[in-house]
């Protein structure tokens, strides 16, 4: 349901201001969402500065720095630093990105931080995912096949193969999903760009043998409708990714197998 | 689907934060036209009522629709249209599965709002 303002426990108010590093001549300015559950408050701002000449370029960089000198509270998921494990995934600079591949140069002065938008909160910049996993787990994200199976593999023509380029590379970061304002508004039941660029992934694969199922599945005002081709997911996919192009195709899908 | 409703979490912030760009204002803006241009119908169809109503109610009707409150009203409903009509030409051109490349979508996008206001124009000079 459209609702354009927070919920009045969700309202984040001005948080703490940390002291600036000493002796440092080049710092830079971050705030950054906080809330926790123990405190029984509303989320608030925090400001830290950073000391450039002593962080690394990323964004992630500073988190860490952030975490390991002044404020060793501040939570967020982070793993491979390298951008191909979708965990530090959040709102950076108003558009959703993964910190580890985010370059600092990339934003104009102060640096503001949020967690993924429209999401649960469980810590700081940690959003709940389990029903963005739900869902992905809902579009069946494997091989489904009928035919008995062949002495090695199921073989695949170069060709055919290329056809999953493009979608395969998805890390499940949930910047896609979480940067459309459909799925803020409709995500109980519309399913969003990861979700629906994996299942054109398996819809289009040659050896999948389910594709009339997966289309029936998908066939349903909510669950592939509710894209309206914002663009917003394309926009923001950190992998360079364009899952309104995935929708795009599906809906072309369901049309044709009806002529 | 999975529970995601944990009693007192947080939501987190979503428009307060999003930065707004090229691809998402001119989507809602098709909306948005969409709905002003119902409006607009509707105080056509209102001012119809009034002419087959009887000549003092039309003289009220005429007199809010040819008002310069009205003017500016049916002067935005001629935007409204020729854009709605450009995003509509879009939104068909996205179902041939064309048009999905950033940089082709953006093009659109500025050719949808450029296109709109000098239709506009014209047709506003032309009637």
């Amino acid at each position: 349901m459209v609702q354009f303002t927070l919920p009045k426990n969700s309202k984040i108010v001005t948080g703490k201001t940390w002291p600036k590093p000493e002796g440092a001549t080049n710092v830079r300015k971050f705030s950054i969402y906080r809330w926790n559950e123990e405190d029984g408050k509303n989320p608030q701002l925090d400001t830290y500065f950073v000391d450039m000449d002593k962080c690394g370029p990323m964004i992630l960089d500073a988190l860490i720095k952030i975490k390991n000198e002044i404020d060793p509270t501040l939570t967020f998921r982070r793993s491979c630093r390298e951008g191909i494990c979708g965990s530090c995934a959040m709102n950076i600079d108003g558009i959703n990105t993964l910190a580890c591949i985010y370059g600092m140069d990339e934003i104009k002065g102060d640096v503001k931080i949020y967690p993924l938008p429209h999401m649960p909160v469980v810590r700081d910049l940690i959003p709940d995912l389990t029903h963005f996993y739900a869902q992905h787990a809902s579009i069946m994200p494997w091989l489904e096949t009928k035919t008995n199976r062949p002495a090695k593999e199921w073989k695949q023509s170069i060709e055919d193969r290329k056809k999953l380029d493009g979608l395969y590379e998805c890390v499940m970061c949930a910047s896609c999903s979480t940067s459309c304002p459909s799925y803020w508004w409709n995500g109980d039941r519309y399913l969003g760009p990861a979700a629906l660029l994996h299942a054109y992934r398996w819809i289009i694969d040659s050896r999948d043998e389910a594709t009339g199922e997966r289309l029936d599945e998908l066939e349903d005002p909510f669950k592939l409708y509710r894209c309206h081709t914002i663009m917003n997911c394309a926009k923001t996919c950190p992998k360079g990714l364009n899952p309104a192009e995935a929708i795009g195709a599906i809906k072309q899908m369901m049309v044709e197998r009806t002529m | 689907m999975a529970d995601v409703n944990r009693g007192h979490r947080p939501l987190s912030p979503h428009l307060q934060v999003y930065r707004p760009q090229i691809n998402s204002v001119t989507s809602i803006f098709t909306r948005i036209t969409g709905n002003a241009l119902l409006v607009a119908s509707l105080l056509i169809v209102w001012w119809f009522l009034a002419a087959a109503t009887g000549p003092e109610y039309f003289a009220v009707a005429d007199g809010v629709v040819t008002s310069w409150f009205g003017d500016l009203v049916m002067f935005g409903s001629l935007w409204a249209m020729w854009y709605h009509l450009l995003a509509g030409l879009r939104h068909l051109y996205w179902d041939s599965g064309r048009g999905f490349d950033l940089a082709t979508s953006d093009k659109l996008a500025y050719g949808v709002i450029g296109g709109s206001l000098v239709l506009t124009l014209v047709s506003a000079i032309i009637v």
